[in-house]
This record gives structure tokens, sequence and C-alpha cells, in this order.
């Protein structure tokens, strides 16, 4: 048990509740000073919430903070702020089209005369970047310079403004190796002068090169403190994805899968920039799995599959025909469905009701001058709402208002009212209760042994070892390994990205 | 040079070249007293324009100064008329009216978070209706006071003038730089075009400085009947049509982009004097319809607007490969 004296920020026990799922359950968190502690968990595992909790921006439902000893309650960010919590969010929140200088200072520009003082205000940007190895004129404005002096300078401002923890969100993410060295080296300086900084990201080379500690959370849920140097990369692996599971799931399972023929043979398949071309079949009956660390081209490939982006190598066969899949459009012509990661933004329509946005692919498919019939609709909304069990007071109720897990269900109930034949989820059990997370996992085999193909992405693994016939793993966006049979357990999995990770990092 | 001086020096260049032009073929042009009355028949123009930088610098728009313009011209009219109150306090009262008028467009926007098009184009008609519930009449503006301020200006060598209303304007245009440039306020206008959530997440009172900025344009607006009743001598309803198009071509000529968050109010000035010096050059032509003024505006306004893309993408290339 550590003592509050170690720690610069200490919190306990956060809980933070959505509407349909428990987003953080009893996390702690403890930041030292001059330390960088990296956050890590897959998309959905509670870091952004966590982050959020810490700095006002959502209002925690239990727990305590204390900064420096003292219990703290930022209201919001600005508060927070002011209490010594700075945040960098991924997204650079600075304004390109004012100066360098007037971002460092709004709000706080040095005065004379009830006027700005140009000169002073550059001179204290000039001096301010100066402990950040940046020769800018400060007079230019901002988007004439690249995201990694965004970074930078946004870096300097929350210091500037805040100066006792800093809080990095994915800073990495849009920068190249060198940028990414120039970024460490001020994270080092800082942390030298005793800040306590605060490191979220999906990249573990970045993990290992700079931090000293590490805490993972998955499923809202404190997995683990650990300190780096400790601290094996498949260990790490392993508390992010999570395999306790796995080896009671992989028991419970039955006999080998019958499987029917080549359905879909993918070769060659792929896109520049998105993923590296790849070989795959799909049989009938078959649900592949595609495991991965965040950012190892998961999505990538379910959209190049179904068009989203179009593929710049390969062929796609259908039945030993070759197809052309360049666009959704088609994608769908040839019966293919596709649920998308992000629901709220990607999937649901939610001031449409639930009927609406069922039948709205296959409207779609069949085009607007063929309206389906209201009693058609109706059928087909009953039908789907009572098959996946979608609880919704009558089929009229905006979507909006639905739980997390209930969209979910309907989402897929519009794909299934196209009938697909090749039907791609990716991350469809993603915030949602674990009761609904059971039933789409029920839903996925039921769907199978129909004799439709199915490729889930997901990054909880034990979910995949339950229900996947084939599991293709990704990393650096490649397809790595694929795990058939006897192979698919949860150590397997974990090994693939783990020894590829280290390949990768070598 | 910096990409943001761009336009503005375009604008700059535009007005030499055109200037020169006219000069060449009408050395006339050149005179003082050419020059005197471009500033006071454009005063009124010149005084709302500067409201309206600062509203499409925040990247909103002011649809409703042409009929605050009228309104304030109907008001002083009615209330010089029936009442035995000096001008002096009839302005103070018409620029409050204004003022107060541009504030609650500006609370209107912000808290119930609407566009900006949709209040002040409500604001639009409301003021316009207003003026036509004054009265419907062209009334004379006959106080001697009147007189008085229209009988005032400066005496340039060479026998132009520089009218009250066309000082005023130079020195609305003069403070305008000074608020723009030189206070937290000005930045804080150029930090709500430049995204109105980032501006909040670095701390911008947003509400407060959006409500200014109506306010200010509001303020100019009112400022800019009392000149437009000077100029007349008169207040009529249905004076004044058209005026925000007008003032939003002198804007977006002057470099501002309309998007918001860049731009300068001296830009304004010269967009102005852009738009005076067609007119004038028309009326020394003598042959040519005064159509040719809006015919010419338009081509400009859309050169401009193409020039402003075309900026916007060589910066962005050249960011790129920098």
């Amino acid at each position: 048990m550590q003592t509050v004296g170690d720690n610069l920020l200490s919190a306990t026990r956060i809980d933070k509740v959505f509407p349909g799922a428990k987003a953080l359950d009893k996390v702690d968190f403890h930041l030292r000073r001059g330390e960088v502690h990296a956050l890590l968990g897959e998309n959905g595992a509670g870091k952004s919430t966590l982050v959020k909790c810490l700095t006002g921006a959502y209002r925690r439902d239990g727990g305590m903070i204390l900064l420096d000893g003292v219990e703290v309650d930022p209201r919001d960010t600005f508060n927070a702020q002011k209490l010594g919590i700075g945040t960098v969010y991924q997204e650079v929140n600075l304004l390109p089209n004012l100066t360098v200088a007037e971002n460092l200072f709004l709000g706080r520009q040095p005065r004379r005369f009830g006027f700005v003082d140009v000169r002073a205000m550059n001179h204290q940007a000039r001096a301010l970047l100066e402990n950040y190895e940046l020769d800018l004129d400060v007079t230019r404005a901002l988007d004439s310079y690249s995201v990694a002096i965004h970074q930078v300078v946004a870096i300097a401002r929350a210091v500037d403004l805040s100066g006792k923890v800093l809080i990095l969100d994915e800073p990495t993410a849009s920068l190249d190796a060198h940028e990414v060295e120039m970024l460490f080296r001020i994270v080092r300086r800082l942390k030298a002068r005793g800040l306590g900084i605060v490191f979220i990201t999906h990249f573990l080379e970045q993990v290992y090169e700079i931090s000293d500690r590490i805490t993972v959370l998955r499923n809202g849920q404190l997995v683990g403190t650990r300190d780096t140097a400790t601290l094996e990369r498949r260990d790490l692996i392993s508390m992010m994805i999570g395999r306790e599971l796995a080896a009671e799931i992989h028991s419970a399972r039955k006999e080998p899968d019958v499987t029917g023929p080549v359905r879909y043979r993918f070769k060659d398949y792929g896109r520049k920039g998105h993923i590296s071309p790849f070989d795959l079949d799909v049989r009938a009956g078959e649900v592949v799995g595609i495991a991965g660390l965040l950012g190892s081209g998961r999505t990538e490939t379910a959209e190049i599959l179904f068009g989203a982006h179009r593929a710049d190598s390969g062929t796609a066969e259908l039945g030993g025909k070759a197809v052309q899949l360049s666009s959704p459009r088609r994608a769908i012509v040839h019966r293919f469905g596709f649920c998308p990661e992000d629901r709220k933004t990607a999937g649901i329509v939610g001031d449409l009701s639930v009927r609406e946005n069922i039948v709205l692919a296959l409207q779609a498919r069949r085009g607007w001058t063929r309206p389906i019939s209201r009693t058609e609709q109706n059928r087909l909304a009953d039908h789907y709402i009572r098959a996946l069990d979608i609880r919704t007071v009558d089929r009229e109720k905006p979507i909006r208002l639905l739980s997390g897990g209930n969209q979910q269900k309907a989402i897929l109930a519009r794909w299934l009212a196209t009938e697909p034949e090749f039907l791609i989820l990716d991350e469809p059990t993603r915030g949602i209760d674990v009761g609904a997370h059971a039933e789409i996992v029920r839903l996925i085999e039921g769907l199978r042994e129909k004799g439709m193909s199915l490729m889930v992405i997901s990054s909880e693994i034990e979910e995949l070892v339950a229900y996947s016939t084939r599991i293709v793993v990704l990393r650096d966006r490649q397809h790595v390994a694929s795990l058939e049979g006897e192979r698919i357990t949860a150590d397997q999995i974990i090994e693939a990205i783990a020894s590829a990770n280290e390949r990768g990092a070598a | 040079m910096k990409p943001k001086y761009l336009p503005l020096t375009a604008t700059i260049v535009i007005f030499v070249l055109s200037y020169a032009l006219c000069v060449a073929q009408y050395p006339n042009i050149l005179s003082t007293r050419v020059i005197g009355n471009l500033l006071t028949d454009n005063a009124f123009l010149g005084i709302a324009a500067v409201g309206m930088t600062f509203v499409i610098l925040s990247g909103g728009i002011d649809l409703s100064i042409g009929s605050v313009i009228a309104f304030t011209g109907v008001f002083l009219a009615v209330v010089l008329e029936n009442a035995a109150i000096h001008p002096l306090v009839a302005f103070a009262v018409a620029l409050l009216i204004a003022t107060l008028f541009g504030a609650v467009m500006g609370a209107i926007i912000h808290y119930l978070e609407m566009p900006a098009f949709i209040v002040t184009l409500a604001g639009m008609f409301l003021a316009r209706g207003m003026a036509f519930v004054l009265s419907i009449d062209s009334i004379a503006i006959k106080h001697p006071f009147y007189g008085t301020l229209k009988g005032l200006y400066y005496k340039l060598p060479g026998g132009g003038r520089i009218t009250l209303i066309g000082g005023l304007m130079l020195l609305v245009f003069g403070i305008g730089i000074l608020i723009a440039h030189r206070t937290r306020f000005g930045t804080d206008v150029y930090a709500l075009g430049g995204g109105t959530a980032t501006a909040k997440l670095m701390g911008v009172p947003v509400g407060r400085t959006t409500i200014m900025i109506y306010a200010l344009s509001g303020l100019l607006a009112g400022l800019s009947g009392i000149v437009f009743s000077l100029y007349t001598s008169a207040g009529y309803s249905l004076a004044a049509v058209g005026v925000e198009l007008d003032a939003i071509t002198a804007v977006v000529i002057g470099g501002t982009l309309l998007t918001g968050g860049s731009g300068f109010v001296a830009g304004t000035f010269i967009g102005i004097l852009i738009q005076g010096l067609i007119q004038t050059y028309i009326t020394f032509d003598g042959s040519l319809s005064s159509w040719w003024t809006k015919i010419l505006i338009g081509l400009l306004l859309f050169a401009f607007i193409l020039m402003q893309k075309g900026i916007v993408y060589v910066s962005r290339s050249e960011r790129r490969h920098a």
C-alpha cells in the first residue's frame, strides 16, 4: 500500500456510470512526482473516461482525488488547470488562425495601458519556447507549422498554465519517428522538473521507451500497476486483452466446427497506407476472428473488404468468379454487411425510430424507387425486435433512447434484414453491458450455424476464442498469423501478437 | 511574406492599380475634393462595415444593420420633430437602442445556439418593421444643430474637405484597428472565428464575447444611422436597404475570410474605397449606367473569393512541404 506522501496525484475508487454501462468501476490510479506513467488499455477500457474524471470534464460518480495530499474536486477543465492538472489531447486544442504567441497567452496576454503589449507577449513566448528547444517565429500563425509543433506549443501552454500534472492523450498518434523523439526529449525534461506525466498511447514500443510505470485498465476496471522495467511485453499484452477466462471457455467448446466450401477468396488484397496485401479465404458457416492490438489494421481490413476503401492491389473472388468491391454499394449488392465500430457516428441515426433504423440498409439496397411498404417494415421490425430481443417499448421509439446493447442489436438487425451472406462485425460488444454481451455472442454463433460467413473484430480475446472457427492475427497493418482448430487459445493468440511485436520492435 | 497578409496586399494592389487607371483617364480624380467626397459619401457604409468586420471575423454574420440604420434615421427624425430635446440626447438614446438590439441578438445566438444568419435576419425584419411603425413617410430633419454639424469640416490643401462624418469614419476605423489587434477582446474575436469549441476549451469567454461582438455591430450600425441622417438630413423607413450586403462585400473585398478567423479591419477600409472609387469613376464617365457598379463589384467579389480559396490551398501545401 502506498502512502499519500509519495504521490502527486492519487485517485482512489473512482466510479463512473453511463446509462447502460459502468465505464469505471472502483479504479485506483496513483501518479508520482517526476514520473512518466503510461495508462494503457484497449478502446473502451476506460482510459479516456478516467482522464476526463481527473480533469473535471466528467463528474465522477464516486471516489476521491488527492492532489499534493489535498482533496480536490475539479468542476471543469479550467478548474483542473488552475489546480495544476493540464491536458493535451490527441486532436490538439489550439487555434491555428492565431499566432504562436497568441495561442500561448490567449486570455492572459500582458497588457500596457489597457492594451495588449504585443512586443512583451512575443518576447515572453520566445522565452517560454526556449525551454522546449523551439526557435519559432512566434508572430506567425500556428497553422504554418506542423502538427508536432502544435503538440509542443500545446504542452508548453498546458505546463505554463498548470504545472503539476500533465496528461498527454495519444500525443504521438500523428507524428513521425523524428518528431516522436523530439516530443520525448521534452517529456523527459519536464519529468526532470518534477512534473507527473500521464501518457496515453497504443504504441507499446513508446511505452517501453518513455514510461516508468504502467497502469492497465480493462472493461472499466483496474487490471494493475507495474514498473515498466520489470514487466514483460507478453505479460503486458495479456493484462490488456485478458485471458483468465479463456481456458474455461475453450474447454466448453464443442467438437471441430463443420464448415462449408470456400465462398470468398481474396488474393494479395491490400491498399497502400491502410493494410498490407493479404490472402484470405472465407467459407460458408465460418467465423473469422480478427485479433490484434489497436492500430494493427483490424478496422482497415474490414473496410477494404467492404469497399469503404478501394483495394489497390489483389483480386476478390466470389464463388470462383472475380468481383469488384469498389464501394460499399457494390459490396451490398454482393450480399455483404458491415457493422462499423463506432455505432454513434457510423451506425445509428439517433432521431429515427427503431423501425426506420432497421429497414435502412434493406431500403438502400432496393433503391429509393422501390419503397418498402409500411406493413412490410412493421413486419421486419417486429420480427427482429423479437428475434434479437431488442428491449424497446415499441418499434417507433427513437433509437437514441435505447441502451448501447440494444442499439447494437438494432444495427445487427439492420444488416440481417438484408439477408447477407458475409457479415463483418467491428467490435460488436464494445461499450455494452455483460448481459447484452453474452446475447450478442450467442447470436453470432446462431448465425454461423445457419451457414452465414462472418468476420468479427474484437479486442476481447476470450470472446474471439469462444466463437471463432479461425483467427487471423494482425500487427503493424499486416496479417501475421492464422490460427485454426486446436490452436485457437488465448495463449496462442497472445503469443502471436507478442512475438510479432517483439520482431517489430527489434 | 506571411500568408495572412496576402489578401490584404492583393486588395491594396488592386486599389492602387485601379486608382492609377482612373487617374490616367481622368486626372481630376487625384484631387483632394474627390478624395474628400469619397470619404463623405461612404462614411455611413464604412462605419457599419467596421462592425461587420468584427462579426465576420468571429465567424458570424449580421444582416440587420441596414434596417438598424433606417430605424435610427426614422427614430431621430420623429423624435426631433415631436420632442424638444437636443439632437445629442437623441443620438445617445439611438445608440443605446441600437447597442441593446445587437446585444440581444448576440445573446440569442449564443444561449439558444441559433445560427447568426437566422437571428439577424429576424432582427432585420424587426428593425425595419419598427421603423415603419414610427413613420412610413420620409421626414426631413430641420433642426439647426444638423446645419451646424454639416458645416464642420477640415479643409485640405487643394480645396477638398474632410467633413465631420468623413472624419468620424476614419476615427472609427482607427479605433476598430486598435480593438482588433491590441485588446484581449480583439484576440477573442479571432479565436471565435478559429473555432468556437476550441476557443471555449482555451478559456475564451464565448458568451460574453459573442454578445459584445453583436452589441458592437449594433452600436456602429446606430452610429452609421446617425451619420446617414446627417448625410441625407432625413429619416425614411425604406432607406439603406441592402446596406448590410454592401458592408459584407467591403469586408470580403478587404481580404477577410467569410468563414472567420482571418482578416483585417484596415482591409475593410480599402474595400470601402474600392467600392467608392468604382462609383466615382462611373460618375466621371457619365455615360455608363450605374448598374456597372454592381457588375464590377460582383466580379471583384467573385475574384476575391476565388483568390481566398487559392491562398488557403497554397498555404496548406506549403506547410505540407515545410
